[in-house]
């Protein structure tokens, strides 16, 4: 089922919650919306849930215009962040819900209602829990009942509004995959929220960035690290340092108020001078953190710090202490006005 | 004891076992044993008699049947209030959030008052009924109008914070999973608020038996019809009838610790079954 949003709108009050937003999200696909709190990624996947009304724009699910239509008539699967179980149901009811508030002439008898549940609670790897309440499950396992009660409805589109948010980190990495092996399955069209850029990057196929109610860019995981549209996504995705021409003409190689942007592993750092490009500047501080080594250079003449990473090997070739002097020269920029 | 106490983290638990019985005594459980005391002085027979006597009898079948009737009301249209008051905003919200508890402030002399004049057959409202020939004060009818009226707090007081708590979220779960309305209420809501709204109903029912003051202005207090047991019990307090006073409040008293204690059991069990 493929989605497609066309000039959609959405205001509450003063608050332009989306602005003229346009999408395509393909069949199959596992799109990821991502953006800081408040960009309206959340609502825009409400709106496509049915759960809230666009004041304007198309909403097409397969050329057709669904924006009319109920939650209910939509048959889309949507996961919240907090699970939103019913606490009063056993988790196996909890899963048959949706099978059993069918109307009469659709619903499954209890034998295939039974056989469903098991085989979904069996795919979340959860049938063992079958018997027990919501609240006696950890919130990894919760979700993944969540996600099992939204597929019984054999949803045309899954939507996850921050899935992950609530959980530990260890969890919440091991459900990532889980989620992503569990889509190459199923092959259901789905779209998530998260504010979270690693979680993005790591399991979607494209990724929507927003803020302040617009797109900023759509891409595959790696475009919108490698090649940032716009300074908001520069910043929003992975760390950058900003140089302004007044201070650093000659990285920026224009004149006129423009910044360069360039990620902490795209500078050269070395006790020789390269180039004339190179700036000079003093280590503040340097720690080696895992796999790579982090340093904050102060460049002489100015009172910023250049936050740089290198891999070890080129950390070991020429080690380096605090106070150093030594020449930074970027070997990617990216210049914005 | 010792074995309740080393399970228990908390300090003072002696202190505070020892003060909950102190004062459970004085306020409750040494007034109702004065009671049964009185009481023992008619003996055996004594009680019986005044137990089984056509007038206690029938004045115990009014109170009980109105009350639970005005318990009923109260838990349906309550539920009703509680309902729009959590859920929708509209112009004089809180305003009328704080009427609901009027009826607790109000004097129930005045709130019987006020009933009985309204509802009499020349009454603004009570005209309307007369219309259609029914007689609404001066009834059982009438007694069922007071005892919704000053029962009515309770059940929206209980059923409000537990409805504010169901999460809208989980009804939205429901209905992106396909539930209609109905469904969305009968298997996710009411199953949530259902104890909450058992404890209103309890509220209000007991707080019905024992009402007296709003009831004796518009009941009419006719014997067998439209009499309740407290003001028999008054009754025969001025006639300085003390030990049958006291029997006729032991009966009510037995009553009605048997259906609260039902009413509870019947909670615990509910509870139980959604175990949280």
């Amino acid at each position: 089922m493929s989605i497609s949003i066309e000039n959609l709108n959405k205001r509450f009050g003063d608050h332009v919650a989306l602005n003229d937003i346009n999408l395509e999200v393909k069949s199959g696909e596992l799109l990821a919306l991502l953006g800081p709190s408040g960009c309206g990624k959340t609502t825009l996947l409400r709106i496509i849930g049915g759960l809230d009304v666009a004041d304007s724009g198309k909403l097409l699910v397969n050329g057709l215009d669904i924006a009319q239509r109920d939650a209910r008539e939509r048959n889309v699967g949507f996961v919240f962040q907090h699970y939103a179980l019913f606490r009063h149901m056993t988790v196996f009811e909890n899963v048959a819900f949706g099978l059993r508030v069918k109307p009469r002439k659709e619903r499954p008898s209890d034998a295939e209602i039974k056989r469903r549940v098991t085989h979904l609670l069996q795919l979340v790897q959860l049938d063992w829990v079958a018997d027990r309440f919501p609240s006696q499950l950890s919130g990894g396992q919760r979700q993944r009942i969540a996600l099992a009660r939204a597929l019984a409805v054999e949803p045309k589109i899954l939507l996850l509004d921050e899935p992950f948010g609530a959980l530990d980190a260890k969890v919440r990495k091991e459900l990532r995959r889980w989620l992503r092996q569990l889509h190459d399955e199923l092959h259901i069209t789905s779209v998530f929220v998260t504010h979270d850029q690693e979680e993005a990057l790591e399991v979607a196929d494209r990724v929507v960035v927003m803020n302040h109610g617009k797109v900023e860019q759509i891409g595959s995981p790696d475009e919108v690290y490698a090649t940032p549209a716009s300074p908001f996504v520069y910043q929003f995705i992975g760390n950058v340092n900003l140089f302004h021409s007044r201070i650093h003409s000659a990285w920026t190689e224009q004149h006129g108020d423009a910044v360069a942007y360039v990620r902490p592993h795209d500078i050269d750092i070395s006790h020789t001078q390269q180039d004339n490009e190179a700036l000079a500047g003093e280590i503040k501080l340097i720690r080696a953190v895992g796999a790579i080594v982090r340093a904050e250079v102060a460049v002489a003449g100015s009172d910023e710090l250049v936050e740089i990473e290198l891999s070890r090997e080129r950390f070991d070739a020429e080690p380096m202490v605090n106070g150093d002097r030594v020449f930074i020269r970027p070997r990617q920029v990216r210049v914005f006005e | 004891m010792a074995q309740f106490r080393a399970h228990s983290v908390l300090p003072g638990f002696n202190l505070a076992l020892g003060f909950t019985l102190l004062y459970f005594s004085l306020i409750v459980l040494i007034p109702l044993s004065a009671l049964f005391f009185k009481t023992a002085t008619l003996g055996w027979d004594g009680f019986v008699d005044v137990a089984s006597s056509e007038r206690v009898l029938a004045s115990l079948r009014v109170t009980f049947f109105t009350s639970f009737a005005a318990a009923v009301i109260n838990a349906f249209f309550g539920l009703i209030v509680a309902w729009v008051l959590v859920r929708y905003s509209f112009p004089g919200k809180k305003l009328v959030d704080a009427l609901v508890d009027l009826p607790f402030a109000l004097p129930t002399a005045v709130a019987g008052i006020v009933l009985a004049t309204l509802y009499a057959p020349n009454g603004w409202l009570g005209q309307y009924f007369a219309a259609y020939d029914i007689k609404v004060a001066y009834t059982p009818l009438g007694i069922v109008v007071a005892l919704t009226f000053i029962g009515l707090p309770f059940v929206v007081r209980t059923v409000q914070p537990v409805l504010a708590d169901v999460e809208a979220e989980v009804e939205e779960a429901a209905a992106s999973l396909g539930a209609g309305r109905l469904d969305v209420f009968r298997r996710v809501i009411f199953p949530a608020i259902y104890p909450a709204l058992l404890t209103g109903f309890a509220l209000a029912f007991a707080r019905a038996i024992g009402e007296y003051g709003s009831v004796i202005f518009i009941a009419g207090n006719m014997p067998y019809i439209s009499e309740i047991t407290p003001l028999l019990i008054v009754a025969k307090l001025e006639q300085y009838d003390y030990a049958g006073a006291t029997a006729i409040a032991v009966l009510m008293l037995l009553i009605s610790f048997a259906l609260l204690l039902s009413i509870n059991a019947l909670q615990w069990w509910s509870s139980r079954r959604g175990a949280r």
